[in-house]
């Protein structure tokens, strides 16, 4: 029997351009052994949360660099939860500011990583969330 | 409820989790690939293979936005990458390619990775076409992982295979090379507004002609000469010449021609009894693949460690052949 992969989906929800973070992460988590599925630039919540179900993924990582976090977080994890997967571990990358760590970790988002964060970091943050 | 039937109602999480399991060969994935085999046997399996950055990604999108519009069939996509030989980890990039097909639920999109099989397709893929099959899907579309010149496992699977290339690839001792370009029932040249387009098609047609010999009229030094083809016994079903299709998939054209060209081969292949043939195959090298399993799993179970390790350390020290050793082992098993 195959071991259990961990199995991620990389999106980049919005309207920047700027996919660089995004694929550096996804580049990271493939090293560490993981399936990356990733879907490119400017996806909608309903867009990301279709790719999750039909994937079944374990984690969702979003690279969020315009702002507009607090409106499109929520969006997602409703479509997500609507669709029965309350499950999936929510990771942030990108422009957070400080004040909205808090609300951002009260929705459900699992962990949020701003410039400079390391990628081994975030590869054990998701090990562990998903070993639960 | 157990996942296949949900499955067979129609539930969209259910399909997913149940591709999960069948993709890691669990326990509850066989047991449900055994109570959906019935079920299976109805959709039209189209393989799409070709070198990587031929534009298969985009060429599925289109195809299945047709299927979509133009017929109104439901569309399952399998699309395959390569896991990393080094730490088992992939990154499945043909969604980006696809996302005309997003807010359609009337199409289903799952990556998966090699995981470590050659070939072009990863060993669960079959499996997991069936899936969708038993799901009611009408069309299901799988594309491999960038195709050199030997991944041909998708031809076993698919009733249709449409191998993609696009100008400037290789000449005319590319196209007459064993592999690949055989198992194409539709040559697809994508990207044929690029230049080298003609090229690429008299290559890939004097590949076809030598293949399959045809009456032949041609110009020769100013006259005109021709060739008979082979006589064909009147009894004998009707050869399948492949097709050639130029399509430019970014811009959506020659789709519809591909569409009919595939529309042709499966009249030919239920004409023909090609089908079933195919079909046969196809099963005859899935059970022979589960015997095959079957059989060594219990010959292992059969062997003590032991005596397997010995045996082993003495093919090492070079005292006994690998050959010797199989005799060795066997004697006395698997009557």
């Amino acid at each position: 029997m195959t071991e259990k992969k961990i199995r991620v989906l990389v999106a980049k929800p919005g309207l920047d351009g700027h996919d660089r973070g995004a694929k550096v992460v996804a580049r990271a988590l493939r090293d560490a052994g993981m399936e990356v599925i990733y879907t490119g630039l400017r996806q909608t919540p309903e867009m990301i949360a279709e790719a999750a179900l039909q994937e079944d993924v374990d984690v969702v990582g979003l690279s969020i660099l315009s702002g507009a976090h607090m409106a499109l977080t929520p969006r997602l994890l409703e479509l997500m939860k609507k669709n029965g997967q309350s499950h999936v571990k929510i990771f942030i990358g990108g422009i957070i500011p400080d004040e909205d760590l808090q609300s951002l970790k009260e929705m459900g988002v699992t962990g949020v990583y701003g410039p400079g964060a390391s990628t081994e970091d975030i590869i054990r943050d998701v090990k562990i969330a998903v070993a639960g | 409820m157990t996942y296949s039937q949900a499955v067979l109602n129609g539930d969209r999480l259910a399909l997913s989790r149940l591709l999960t399991q069948v993709e890691n060969d669990a326990p509850e994935g066989r047991a449900a690939l055994i109570e959906l085999f019935p079920h299976t046997g109805k959709a039209h399996l189209i393989g799409v293979t070709g070198a990587p950055g031929t534009g298969k990604s985009s060429l599925v999108n289109q195809l299945a936005l047709y299927y979509r519009k133009t017929e109104n069939k439901r569309v399952a996509i399998v699309a395959v990458d390569p896991s990393s030989p080094f730490t088992g980890g992939a990154v499945l990039g043909d969604r980006v390619r696809m996302r005309d097909l997003a807010g359609d639920t009337g199409v289903f999109i799952r990556s998966m990775a090699t995981r470590g099989s050659l070939g072009g397709l990863a060993k669960s893929t079959a499996n997991m076409v069936q899936v969708f099959d038993a799901a009611g899907f009408d069309v299901i579309i799988i594309e491999t992982v960038g195709a050199g010149q030997s991944e041909v496992d998708v031809a076993r699977l698919a009733h249709t295979t449409l191998v993609v290339e696009a100008p400037g690839l290789g000449d005319d001792i590319q196209a007459i090379k064993a592999g690949i370009l055989e198992i194409a029932d539709i040559l697809v040249i994508n990207k044929a507004d690029r230049p080298g387009v003609e090229m690429t098609e008299k290559a890939l047609k004097s590949m076809l002609e030598l293949a399959h010999p045809t009456e032949r009229i041609f110009q020769h030094h100013g006259s005109t000469m021709r060739i008979a083809g082979p006589k064909q016994e009147a009894s004998s079903t009707p050869m399948w010449i492949p097709l050639i299709q130029r399509t430019v998939s970014t811009e959506g054209k020659g789709i519809v021609e591909l569409a009919q060209a595939i529309a042709r081969h499966v009249a030919h292949l239920t004409h023909s009894g090609g089908w079933t043939i195919r079909e046969r195959a196809r099963l005859e090298v899935e059970l022979d693949a589960l015997i095959y399993e079957e059989l060594v799993s219990r010959f292992r179970q059969d062997i003590p460690q032991k005596q397997y390790d010995d045996v082993l350390e003495k093919i090492i020290q070079r005292n006994l052949s690998p050959g010797e050793a199989v005799k060795i082992l066997m004697n006395g098993r698997l009557k």
